[in-house]
């Protein structure tokens, strides 16, 4: 399980995160939704050891991650998918997959769960000898779900995968973090699509100007009238 | 038929020539590719690796002063960047840039302190600096040997950035820090081996080089740094490619120019020495600049988007 307790988080004089506690428990899925500014990107960005934290503490199965290199935090199994997808647009989809997996050293394995990415995102098998920027926005929210499952994480990340794609394409990334988690993987998620995550999620947390508003399971934020009037649009 | 007779001499001279600024200039692109830096230390390694050269040779068999050269210039160009670079990882770009000059400016200096500012001459090597005759003309085996010697060089290179796992990693950083880092690449051991690569190919190309002249001072570097990077600059920064292809062009035009009254007073076309050589390095500079005005991303090189 992931804990954050007490979080403080700045950038140079700006608060970004103001004491914010939350839990991640195993096997669930869970969303932060909040405005712009609200601190969702800062919260995960400090989790994966991008960003450095002013005090608080965020333990993951009972160990402290703050201070650890970010790539320490990947080898305890929490991936993220940054926002905007940042695939790596100079190297091929393979390359890219082969890449979400740079930490390991297991071949045979490494093999094996190329055709399991590709067995959930067959999309991908088809161009997995093209140059990662020439592929579309969806695909390419496809491959940085794919590269950071690669690495077999616990935990996924995930930093509004739904930004700037069509509807449709919206839903099938759903589908998809859906069935992630059937396959036991934890999912913590960001989203602007509000509506979308409160469905999916087990927990939610409502993040307002760096400190944690609402919580709930996500059917209940879903009516709540709060909720909705700031971010249903209803 | 006379026409190439002549020419040809100077042509083979300067594919060496061109070799050896291609082995420069390949430290200048990938260092450019993954930090965005020109490092204007480049050609002051090059000259250090002379000067370590001279000083071992006088003490050592040629045999271990070469390779202990190459492994000292290699630790040389690892601990610049440790010491001046990497702690402005996080600075503007300016200011890497002028900590690259500082380095530069040390290093003449320290030159200049050790060796009086005195012209070194640099140890025969036998076999390489021995006199050869190709195609009627006359030159030590070091002129022929270089092009196949970089070419070899630049072959192993681009297969291991195509192909390891490291290679795959300098491509990942010099698209964007951050995502690699997420992906458990520690971005500051990718750059160590950048200019780990970078110096041992200046290395080579130093022992390559000075073997044709008769010395080193402290500001032997420059020269040849500048070239390369010009020649950097010309095939696109930051492509390998782009780089080797300019270093061998400017090599064979600096070098026929240089011979370029003697070839057209053998055809009839002057009747005496009318001092051409003297625009060799000038050509260089005049090609630089038409290049950053007509194409400034130069041969091969990307067209700088900027991230979005």
């Amino acid at each position: 399980m992931l804990k954050i307790e007490n979080l403080h988080v700045s950038y140079g004089g700006i608060r970004a995160l103001r004491g914010i506690s939350l839990e991640v428990p195993d096997g669930k899925i869970v969303t932060l939704i909040g405005a712009n500014g609200a601190g969702k990107s800062t919260t995960l960005r400090t989790i994966s050891g991008l960003v450095k934290a002013d005090s608080g503490s965020i333990s993951y199965d009972g160990e402290e991650l703050l201070g650890m290199p970010i790539y320490k935090i990947l080898e305890k199994g929490i991936a993220m998918v940054p926002e905007g997808r940042r695939v790596f647009t100079n190297l091929t989809v393979r390359e890219n997959l082969k890449i979400g997996a740079y930490l390991r050293n297991d071949k045979a394995q490494i093999e094996k769960d190329l055709d399991w990415v590709y067995e959930l995102f067959p999309r991908l098998k088809e161009r997995d000898w093209q140059l990662a920027g020439t592929l579309s926005g969806g695909e390419q929210q496809m491959l940085a779900v794919a590269r950071a499952l690669m690495s077999k994480p616990k935990l996924i990340m995930m930093d509004e995968p739904s930004l700037g794609l069509a509807p449709l394409v919206v839903k099938g990334i759903f589908d998809i973090i859906r069935q992630i988690n059937d396959q036991g993987v934890t999912v913590l998620l960001i989203e602007q699509n509000a509506n979308m995550a409160l469905k999916i999620a087990d927990y939610a947390y409502v993040l307002e100007t760096g400190l944690i508003g609402l919580t709930g399971t996500g059917r209940e934020l879903l009516v709540n009238e709060d909720v909705k009037r700031a971010y249903l649009g209803s | 038929m006379d026409a190439l007779k002549t020419t040809l001499p100077y042509i083979i001279s300067g594919v060496s020539v061109g070799g050896q600024y291609a082995l420069i200039a390949i430290g200048y692109t990938m260092v450019y590719g993954i930090l965005r830096l020109i490092n204007f230390a480049h050609g002051d390694v090059f000259m250090v690796a002379g000067l370590m050269m001279v000083y071992l040779a006088a003490s050592l068999p040629l045999y271990l002063a070469i390779p202990l050269v190459i492994l000292l210039t290699v630790a040389l160009g690892f601990t610049i960047e440790r010491v001046a670079y990497k702690p402005l990882r996080t600075a503007p770009r300016m200011s890497v840039m002028i900590s690259a000059i500082g380095v530069s400016y040390l290093l003449q200096n320290l030159a200049l302190y050790i060796t009086g500012g005195l012209n070194k001459n640099y140890p025969a090597i036998p076999w390489i600096s021995d006199r050869i005759s190709i195609f009627g003309m006359e030159t030590s085996r070091v002129t022929v040997i270089t092009p196949f010697l970089t070419i070899i060089l630049v072959v192993a290179l681009v297969q291991l950035i195509n192909h390891t796992k490291i290679g795959m990693a300098m491509r990942a950083v010099s698209r964007d820090f951050e995502t690699s880092q997420l992906m458990g690449i520690q971005i500051n051991r990718v750059i160590s081996a950048t200019f780990i690569i970078g110096t041992f190919l200046a290395a080579v190309g130093s022992i390559l080089f000075f073997t044709n002249y008769p010395g080193v001072v402290p500001t032997s570097g420059a020269m040849p740094g500048l070239k390369a990077f010009v020649a950097a600059v010309f095939g696109g920064i930051g492509s390998i490619p782009g780089a080797v292809i300019g270093a061998f062009i400017i090599g064979i035009a600096e070098s026929v120019i240089k011979g370029l009254d003697t070839i057209l007073i053998v055809n009839g076309v002057i009747d005496e020495q009318i001092g051409l050589a003297t625009f060799s390095d000038a050509f260089t500079f005049v090609l630089l600049i038409i290049i950053l005005v007509f194409k400034p991303t130069g041969l091969f090189g990307e067209k700088s988007t900027d991230k979005v």
